[in-house]
């Protein structure tokens, strides 16, 4: 298998045409990133046999995906931010026709103001959509997940279209070595494309007509049905891929020193590289600290958060994104899945890192070992909106929003 | 064409028109397409586009009309290459 430097963006290319996608389509303009640029470099040069469908905003271009996707072939767009939000509508349409399809986030802070810097925000407000939601640590990752995500998407338990998000620029625009099978490696790998219905002029389906209320209803619990079934599915998928690839994560979670952990790290994205060198550091200062890197966030990964942190002493989330009003995203999740275990630990939800703010291993570890330590010393913490300010703003405001409000 | 029955329970939202199940939609037509024959290379565009499946294809592949139901839209007109459909005024 070749090796290649590549960034997140081409990582992503490569594995669409891997895949075998068959049409592409996407407005050109920004958010647009270099995912799109490659693909219809090498459509155009005749490396791929696809078409390349240019369309006037994000909106049509996930409806033109969609139209694709539902005539029978693989079909796949990129977007980011804004473009995302742009494309919200037809984000719910493609879910509720239950047709497979994959698409690329590079996930990015959301304006005004402008700020093209990593941030979780845009792609966790798809997360009520009925899209199956991964995001990936690292180029690897990323270009693994792609592939896995047409596997995943197609599968009969499944049937629905999935979301694969890297970090702007930090895995984007950043380049890593990528160890890529080649074609017929993954031809072998990955089944011929399957759907539950086409749409054609022979077959003369109509898609998202009227339907009673009551019909309505049971569409959605149709769609929750699949998110639980697409459970076992990610879990399988992740395991035949490394047995035949040496690459699994370990399905919708990663685990990174849990074993004898008492105390459990949250995260997800390409900042659990540097939250790992923090439990990195503080198992060397003596901490018994362990990390889940969440790679699904829908489906949500229940049954691993309890599996983990259910006897867990205390749990700190890490979340680059914020309900305003609420919490973080993350912490919220974590929360609900525990139930009434969530009143027997210890909690933090931490808030750091909104529009690309840098958090190094070394602030993790600060933050990490706080929250250990006040534990330890106060016995149970309750603590779900921690803001960790920029460094030049943390002397003047507080770490909580309740107290500028008093 | 790689259809494949779902192993979940599975409600989708997908129907199978009737013709004519909201009435003679052709009624609301101000403008009907006229296909020249002579002109037609039976490249099939406008069946391929009709929105409302008003285009029908005889076994040569010359199209015609269902006037009971061509709502009059003019799309067949604006995508057909050789310029054989035109769009005439109702009276």
């Amino acid at each position: 298998m070749p090796v290649k430097t590549l960034t997140g963006n081409k990582a992503v290319a490569y594995a669409a045409r891997l895949a075998r996608v068959k049409v592409v389509s996407a407005y050109p303009i920004t958010p647009q990133t270099t995912i799109v640029e490659t693909l219809a470099s090498m459509i155009e040069h005749g490396e791929m046999d696809a078409k390349m469908i240019r369309v006037e905003s994000e909106h049509s271009a996930l409806a033109a995906a969609l139209g694709a996707a539902s005539a029978g072939v693989r079909a796949f767009t990129a977007t980011s931010s804004h473009g995302l939000l742009y494309m919200h509508e037809v984000v719910w349409w493609t879910a509720g026709a239950r047709v497979p399809l994959v698409m690329a986030i590079v996930t990015r802070a959301i304006g005004p103001p402008w700020n093209i810097h990593v941030d979780h925000q845009d792609i966790w407000d798809q997360r009520d959509s009925g899209w199956l939601i991964s995001i990936a640590e690292s180029n690897q990752e990323v270009f693994d997940l792609t592939v896995q995500a047409f596997r995943i998407s197609e599968d009969e338990r499944v049937y629905l279209p999935m979301m694969v998000g890297l970090d702007g620029f930090i895995l984007s625009h950043t380049v890593a070595p990528v160890d890529m099978p080649e074609q017929h490696e993954i031809d072998e790998w990955l089944p011929e494309r399957k759907q539950p219905y086409v749409i054609t002029p022979e077959t003369q389906y109509v898609m998202g007509n009227l339907a009673t209320d009551e019909d309505y209803y049971m569409m959605r619990y149709s769609i929750q049905a699949a998110m639980e079934a697409a459970k076992d599915v990610i879990k399988e998928v992740d395991k035949s891929f490394g047995e035949n690839f040496g690459r699994s994560y370990g399905g919708l979670v990663e685990r990174y020193r849990v074993e004898d952990a008492k105390y459990h790290v949250i995260v997800a994205g390409s900042w659990a590289g540097d939250a790992k060198e923090a439990v990195n550091i503080l198992r060397d200062e003596g901490y018994p600290v362990g990390l889940l890197r969440v790679r699904f966030f829908r489906p949500w990964p229940t049954e691993d958060i309890v599996d983990v942190v259910g006897s867990s002493k205390g749990v700190i989330t890490f979340d680059r994104s914020v309900s305003f009003g609420a919490r973080g995203h993350l912490f919220m999740e974590t929360i609900s899945s525990l139930g009434p275990l969530a009143g027997k630990l210890s909690v933090r939800g931490v808030i750091a890192g909104l529009g690309g703010v840098d958090v190094p291993a070394e602030e993790f570890a600060m933050v990490i070992r706080e929250f250990i330590d006040e534990v330890e010393r106060e016995g149970q913490v309750y603590d779900p909106a921690y803001w960790h300010l920029p460094s030049q703003y943390r002397d003047m405001y507080p770490s909580r929003v309740e107290e500028v409000v008093r | 064409m790689g259809v494949s029955e779902p192993k979940t329970l599975f409600v989708a939202p997908l129907s199978k028109p009737d013709a004519g199940s909201v009435g003679k939609t052709g009624t609301w037509r101000h403008e009907k397409p006229v296909i020249d024959e002579e002109k037609c290379v039976k490249c099939l565009l406008c069946w391929l586009y009709c929105p409302e499946d008003t285009i029908l294809r005889r076994e040569d592949d010359m199209v015609y009309v269902d006037y009971d139901y061509c709502k009059g839209c003019g799309i067949c007109a604006q995508v057909c290459p050789v310029d054989a459909i035109k769009m005439v005024p109702e009276r």
